[in-house]
């Protein structure tokens, strides 16, 4: 004991001694699992030494030589002589005289708050003790214990009740009584799907006699669609889903949705934790990674985008890359990593290098769009239908494999048919050009053309000659540059461009066009197209104006020759000399051909007929294997009945492709991939040395995957759900018990450091982590499991008696009872009203909002167009969520703003919460659409049995009389009122009338029944 | 107050002395009792936590009105005249300047700098310098207090706005009403403690400029809108009157009651005092924004039912009336002071005059002139303007360059400048009369007494007898405060 009497009689030092009692009560009411009287390192001497000195001897400094963060710098010597502590020996240790000290040279801390006597107490206890250095609770691993053994076995349900009542009997406190039925079925609906039970269930569960009767529910719970939404909202908290960019301009996600559906249906199908966490944050590395892997990368495309003009967008990469690095870090290990941005964290062991390794996981994670299907069931349908054609078309192939001495004599002799000459090109003779009106065709030297007089907006040439050969199979357009045209040409317009929308051959005996069709093409070519403006263009039949239209151009290589091959499907036969050739122009602003040349064409062109390389097959004496395998592909590409086929399938494909649509996600960058460098002070343009991608030194250490020097996100994600990383399965339970009891086993869900709360259920908490492993890291068997408990299913009264001793019920000797949170606060008035639709997934809606709140943002370009029918009445998270102006409903009851991951909502009690349920439209109308609902259930015939039903299907319960009266009187009253009011009761009933009951006794029953809707009850999950 | 709430106030503070320190610091606590009138906040911070070191301010301010200039208005026009300026109108920056500088807009190989063609006068018997758009600040020199070398690090206005706002530029954080309330809780009874006006049309930041970030919500903004129902939902439905929504209430109430025996959850308490002061705020706001008992002298001092300038250039919105709304958002400001309202936030978001400046800096410098003197001397008046502080910034200022976007040939507007600008700050105990740090002879960066947004928090927080470095809260394992990590009072200004 060296602290001295002066100290003691020091005011200030009492005053002090008396604060830190009560902050530490505080932090540390409740020790992991340690006497109380022991000294624990990571209870008591680490935040005393976060507080006070690491400041300056810590990650970051060294004054003096001295670090005191870790046990072997703490006690080595330092500039001094001396040894700042010496592990059982208090007199010894400089720490202790320095903590002490009043000499202005060698007290610590040299200026600020000195330690209290109850500190330099433990502190000297502790070195005493030997000065063990322990790992944070959280950095541990997970330590299963037995459960302990509890009295009354009575009470227990299953495991996690032994771990809660054992720590209530050494308080002396018997736990709640199981909560009425009623309330159980109404907590489990709340809790696991966001919606009442109706009447009939309730009935059905308060009925049931079986043993398994509470089970049941569950199961039905668990398995209904609604699991998702519910579930899925609280993911999406966490990965700030949102439908617009944030900042200045806000703009529309219009893909955002889509990452919406796939959090709902993953956790609708019971993806595992651990894999809903790699394909999330790394399933674009996965393997054969499939769309939906793709899609779940859009977790980290919600981070804002700031188009503001101006802005330097390396600023706003380096921002959104330092979000995904902090949210990952909030969301699976419950640790605020950005303080360690600008500088090594103080208490958490997380330093400035290693919080940019993490960074460097995601630093070469590029902002990408992947095709995914707009929904993934029914693109399932299209899926599997394209799966039997194919197998159709597969047992054709066999088919013809086995029928060749049908089709190969016939191929052999079309091969030996085939000419083998060379490509030959000839002028026509006997030529005639005709044109628009005005426009004349002046014949040239080189047997071209040079177009001449009116310049009209568009033409068509229509040019007719003689071949001197038979056999043609293609022809030959030359466009030529000529100095009598405005920039030389070849076209027409002052640029000298033109536009070939498309060519058409016909070919006869004589010059009788009459019953000649056109002539097929199949394929042409160019010396040089324009981009966008290819050959091709110029016989797929699309003629069009301007942008509209198909054809060749050949912009910008203007002034120059050019020349396209056009190459018939079926040569010419004998005796067909005579061609008819057409080339309309339809673009429009005189992009006309201005000079050109036409020629047939013999021989083979490329890409013509048999390919060389089957002729060559056919025309040899032996057919081997291989020979055979690749006739058999020609011959399947003539093959009718697989043509058919082929074009079923192609027509799937594109009904397939176009319920694709575009989605940001996530893809790792494959070029010049970024180094990643400390940045000083967090600032993107001040960057200083360059690190490699790792984690945290207070975790297991993370390992590449084979074959691989180096760590990436993926291993990074499976280093995460490894289960070796003891942080992840703690803060993952955590998350789902605060969802079932409103508070975590740590209460400050986001912060698992030194610095949070401790558990108050340690050994709990390392159960269910295991729990969760075991099962496969299944959310729906851990959210089971606890449900089932004792523990949860107690009633959530509130007990005077243990105000003493259990204020806020850390202990559990009760359920708790709050608020539901914002979208919930929507679904439950829609749904016991019975106007909720009740359709899951898909884009966001627009129900109604006022105009004030869309109208304050400054992207006018945004319309909040109104949904209708039954998109007005979706649960509340499908309600569009533009981040500069939220919508107030959702806002008011604290909703989180997206802006950052969230893992703990508020749940204010405000007036301008209750201004919303009282008047805004969407509960007034739900009080309208109630009356109905009561008025058209027949078997109601009087009010108080209206009143009743209205009441039930609001809080799951028979109302007392009571009850009843305090809502009969204002029936009354309300009747009274509407009986000398029409005016006011018309307006009451709205657009919702019953239309068995007069508009004043209507009007009464809304008036009556919108109080019901605000009951405290009601809006609680008890 | 009904003796349930009483008791339950009763428990609730029993509640709060014995879990002091396991999430709320002594301010919360104090707050949160003061919002129900229990305790004063001082006497909360000193009693139970135990912090052995009040704030040594006197709390001389109880209500702020900030007016905020979202866009940046160009203070080399306004506030802080530069002869230098004038003079190499036309030349490059000086090399030892432009090398450093980084622009958002502006090509620095090109631009020239534009000297401001406003004259500048003394005012007062101080001699404050006001330009000639603003001759009616200038009558009320003498109460206000010119800074002319506030800096900031931003240089996007959303960013920037938040700097502002919040004390640092990240998401989620508390604005400054925000933080007063949650310090000092509300005075009024029947409107809320915070409460945020807007004229013409919206900042880009939206709510998140007066979002409460991680604090709970009861400390956000409350939107009043600038017409027809001040606060949402404030209405009654269609076709109910007063009467049933009083008889609506107490059978709420009465049910409520009944749970609340059931089950003793303080919560149904606290559900019942809200729906009791959402009942009051129905009365209570619409009285507030019902101006027929002020005189027209005094309706016509701030320009209430003014015309909008007939020549108005596209786009500048003149169907919003601003000029009327601004000054009726001033009028009302005053009236919710009185009425104990502690944080009214009015926001005016049309300064970010990149191209041309002169045409829409004088239609806004017209716009809020008139106004604002009038409040400050109808404050002043009504012996109100002591205990009231007055504020009028932005995220920023503007470049002493001219903005050359390409495709412009001539240079008619200023770009963002983050490194000195000006403010202007009234009453609550501040300086009349004083004009507050240099900026160089261009005014590009700041020469003498540098003042940083959180040295301006730090010091408005002061007013209201709160250390900047002990209003706190903890979130994510941090001690937040509107200070960041910076912050310093400047003594200087204080009365």
């Amino acid at each position: 004991m060296i602290i001295s009497k002066a100290d003691l009689n020091n005011p200030r030092w009492l005053l002090n001694c008396f604060a830190v009692a009560v902050l530490s009560l505080g932090c540390w009411l409740h020790p992991v699992d340690a006497a109380d009287n022991d000294v624990l390192f990571t209870r008591d001497i680490q935040p005393l030494l976060a507080k006070h000195c690491l400041l300056c001897h810590g990650v970051d400094d060294s004054e003096g030589g001295l670090q005191l963060h870790q046990s072997d710098l703490a006690t080595r010597e330092v500039d001094s002589g001396h040894r700042a502590i010496v592990p059982g020996k208090i007199e010894q240790s400089e720490l202790l005289k320095r903590v002490v000290s009043d000499d202005p040279e060698l007290r610590m801390p040299p200026d600020g708050e000195r330690l209290s006597t109850g500190e330099i107490q433990k502190l000297s206890d502790w070195i005493e003790q030997g000065a063990k250095w322990e790992v944070h609770w959280a950095y541990q691993p997970l330590q299963p214990a037995s459960p302990p053994s509890v009295t009354d076995e009575a009470l227990v349900r299953n495991e996690i009740d032994r771990y809660v009542i054992a720590k209530l009997q050494e308080l002396d406190i018997d736990p709640s009584p199981e909560a009425d039925r009623p309330t159980l079925i109404k907590r489990l609906h709340y809790d696991l799907v966001g919606l009442p039970p109706s009447p009939a269930e309730v009935r059905d569960f308060v009925s049931d006699t079986s043993a398994d009767a509470y089970e049941k529910v569950v199961r039905r719970l668990l398995a209904s669609e609604h699991f998702g939404e519910r579930w899925g909202r609280h993911w999406l908290d966490m990965a700030r889903y949102a439908d617009s960019d944030g900042y200045e301009k806000d703009n529309h996600r219009a893909d955002a949705w889509r990452y919406r559906d796939w959090v709902i249906r993953a956790i609708n199908r019971d993806m595992p934790f651990n894999q809903f966490t790699i394909e999330q944050l790394a399933g674009d590395l996965l393997p054969n990674a499939g769309v939906d892997q793709r899609l779940a990368t859009a977790f980290h495309r919600q981070t804002l985008t700031n188009t503001e003009g101006g802005t330097d967008q390396e600023q706003w990469r380096v921002a959104a890359v330092m979000d995904r690095t902090e949210t990952v870090g909030t969301v699976w290990m419950g640790l605020s990593v950005g303080c360690a941005r600008c500088h090594s964290h103080k208490y958490d062991q997380i330093t400035h290098q290693e919080y940019y390794q993490l960074y460097s996981y995601f630093n070469n994670a590029d902002e990408v769009t992947a095709e995914v299907p707009k929904s993934s069931s029914i693109t399932a349908e299209v899926e599997s239908e394209i799966n039997s054609i194919e197998i159709e078309l597969s047992r054709r192939k066999q088919e013809l494999a086995k029928s060749s001495d049908q089709w190969l004599p016939d191929l052999r002799l079309q091969a030996a048919r085939l000419a083998t000459e060379g490509v030959k090109y000839h002028p026509l003779d006997s030529v005639v050009v005709r044109g628009p009106e005005g426009v004349t065709f002046k014949r040239l030297e080189d047997g071209s053309y040079l177009v001449e007089g009116e310049n009209p907006e568009t033409a068509k040439y229509t040019i007719e000659g003689l071949t001197p050969v038979d056999g043609v199979s293609g022809v030959r357009l030359e466009v030529l540059p000529d100095e009598s045209l405005s920039a030389k040409g070849p076209g027409r317009t002052s640029h000298g461009n033109f536009v070939l929308n498309e060519i058409r051959i016909r070919a006869s005996a004589s010059r009788d066009w009459k019953d000649q069709g056109q002539r097929k093409l199949v394929t042409a070519t160019a010396d040089f197209s324009q981009d966008g403006w290819g050959v091709k263009g110029a016989f797929d039949g699309v003629e069009g104006a301007g942008k509209e239209g198909t054809g060749w151009a050949i912009s910008p290589k203007f002034g120059y020759e050019h020349t396209a091959t056009f190459a018939l499907a079926d040569q010419l036969d004998d005796g067909n000399r005579n061609l008819q050739i057409v080339l309309s122009q339809t673009y429009g602003g005189q992009h006309t051909i201005g000079r050109f040349r036409i020629s047939a064409i013999t021989g083979r062109l490329p890409g013509v007929g048999m390919d060389e390389e089957i002729r060559n097959l056919l025309v040899r004496d032996q057919i081997d294997d291989a020979a055979m395998q690749r006739l058999l592909r020609y011959q399947q590409d003539q093959d009718t009945a697989s043509l058919k086929l082929t074009d079923q399938l192609s027509e799937l494909i594109k009904k397939r492709d176009s319920q694709l649509m575009k989605v940001r996600v996530i893809a790792e960058r494959q070029k010049n991939p970024r180094a990643t460098h400390v940045l000083k002070r967090g600032e993107f343009k001040q960057p200083m040395e360059q690190v490699q991608t790792g984690t945290f030194t207070t975790l297991p250490t993370i390992r590449p995957r084979e074959g691989k020097s180096t760590t990436d996100r993926l291993d990074l994600a499976r280093w995460l759900v490894s289960g070796d990383n003891p942080i992840v399965a703690r803060v993952t339970v955590n998350h789902v018990w605060k969802h079932l009891f409103g508070v975590g086993i740590v209460p400050t869900v986001n912060d698992f450091g030194v610095r949070g709360d401790a558990p108050s259920h340690f050994a709990l908490l390392d159960f269910l982590a295991e729990h969760l492993i075991a099962s496969q890291w299944s959310r729906k068997q851990l959210i089971e499991t606890i449900v089932l408990s004792a523990t949860y299913r107690q009633s959530s009264r509130h007990r005077p008696e243990l105000f003493e001793v259990d204020p806020n019920n850390r202990w559990l000797h009760r359920q708790n009872r709050y608020r539901v949170e914002a979208e919930v606060m929507r679904d439950i008035a829609l749904a016991a009203s019975g106007l909720l639709s009740r359709k899951i997934g898909g884009p966001s809606v627009f129900p109604p909002i006022p105009p004030s709140v869309t109208d304050l943002t400054y992207n006018s370009g945004f319309k909040w167009k109104q949904s209708e029918g039954e998109d007005r009445y979706r649960r509340g998270m499908y309600t569009y969520f533009k981040r500069t102006a939220p919508h107030p409903n959702l806002i008011t009851f604290d909703c989180p703003d997206s802006n950052v991951t969230n893992v703990k909502r508020d749940r204010s009690n405000t007036p301008i919460g209750a201004l919303v349920t009282l008047n805004n439209e969407t509960f007034v109308e739900a009080s309208q659409a109630l009356v109905q609902r009561v008025f058209s259930d027949e078997s109601l015939d009087n009010d108080q049995a209206r009143l009743r039903q209205a009441i039930e299907l609001c809080v799951a319960r028979v109302p007392t009389r009571e009850e009843l009266a305090d809502f009969e009187t204002l029936l009354e009253r309300s009747r009274d009122w509407y009986g000398e009011h029409s005016d006011d009761a018309k307006a009451m009933v709205g657009q919702r009338p019953v239309e068995s009951i007069d508009v004043a006794d209507n009007a009464a029953w809304v008036a009556t029944l919108r109080i019901v809707l605000n009951l405290d009850e009601f809006i609680t999950r008890e | 107050m009904n003796s349930l709430a009483e008791q339950v106030l009763q428990s609730q503070r029993r509640e709060f002395l014995t879990t002091t320190a396991s999430g709320l610091g002594g301010m919360a606590l104090g707050s949160m009792l003061t919002d129900d009138g229990v305790l004063c906040a001082q006497e909360a911070v000193d009693a139970p936590a135990g912090s052995g070191n009040p704030s040594q301010y006197e709390a001389k301010a109880k209500a702020c009105i900030f007016i905020y200039m979202a866009g940046a208005p160009s203070q080399l026009d306004l506030f802080d005249p530069k002869p230098k300026l004038r003079e190499m109108h036309g030349e490059k920056l000086p090399k030892s300047i432009l090398d450093k500088a980084r622009f958002a807009f502006i090509k620095p190989d090109s631009a020239t700098l534009m000297g401001s063609p406003r004259k500048f006068t003394k005012h007062g018997e101080s001699g404050m310098e006001f330009s000639d758009w603003l001759p009616n600040l200038g009558s009320v020199a003498d109460d206000l207090l010119m800074v002319r070398s506030l800096h900031s690090e931003e240089f996007n206005h959303h960013p920037g706005q938040l700097m502002m706002q919040c004390g640092v530029s990240r998401f989620g954080m508390p604005t400054m009403g925000s933080w007063i309330n949650y310090g000092l809780g509300s005075e009024s009874k029947n409107l809320p403690g915070y409460v945020v006006l807007t004229a013409g049309r919206g900042s880009s930041g939206g709510a998140t400029l007066y979002q409460s970030g991680f604090l709970p919500s009861s400390y956000g903004g409350v939107l009043f809108r600038n017409q027809g129902e001040p606060i949402l939902n404030l209405a009654n439905p269609a076709g109910l009157p007063s009467e049933l929504q009083r008889a609506g209430l107490d059978a709420l109430k009465s049910f409520n009651q009944r749970r609340y025996q059931e089950v003793h959850d303080p919560e149904i308490a606290s559900r019942i005092a809200s729906y009791e002061l959402a009942n009051r705020m129905q009365t209570a706001a619409p009285e507030l924004i019902d101006l027929s008992n002020e005189s027209q002298q005094t309706l016509d001092r701030y320009g209430v039912g003014r015309p909008e300038p007939e020549k108005v250039w596209r786009g500048s919105l003149g169907h919003l009336k601003t000029y009327d709304t601004f000054a009726r958002n001033c009028l009302l400001a005053r009236r919710m002071v009185e009425r104990g309202v502690r944080f009214i936030n009015i926001i005016h978001a049309s300064w970010d005059q990149h191209s041309e400046l002169d045409f829409h800096l004088q239609h806004n410098a017209e716009c809020v002139d008139q106004p604002i003197a009038a409040l400050i001397k109808d404050l002043k008046e009504r012996g109100m303007l002591d205990s009231t502080m007055v504020v009028w910034g932005s995220e920023f200022g503007r470049t002493p360059l001219g903005e050359n976007r390409p495709g412009r040939t001539s240079n008619t507007g200023r770009d963002h400048h983050p490194f000195a600008y000006s403010m202007l700050l009234a009453g609550g105990g501040l300086k009349g009369g004083m004009t507050y740090g240099k900026t160089d002879e261009i005014g590009w960066n700041v020469e003498e007494n540098p003042v940083h947004i959180n040295d301006l928090h730090a010091t408005m927080l002061s007013q209201f007898g709160l250390d900047h470095l002990k209003l706190t809260y903890r979130f994510q394992g941090r001690d937040f405060r509107l200070t960041d990590v910076g912050g310093k009072v400047i003594d200087d200004w204080i009365a």
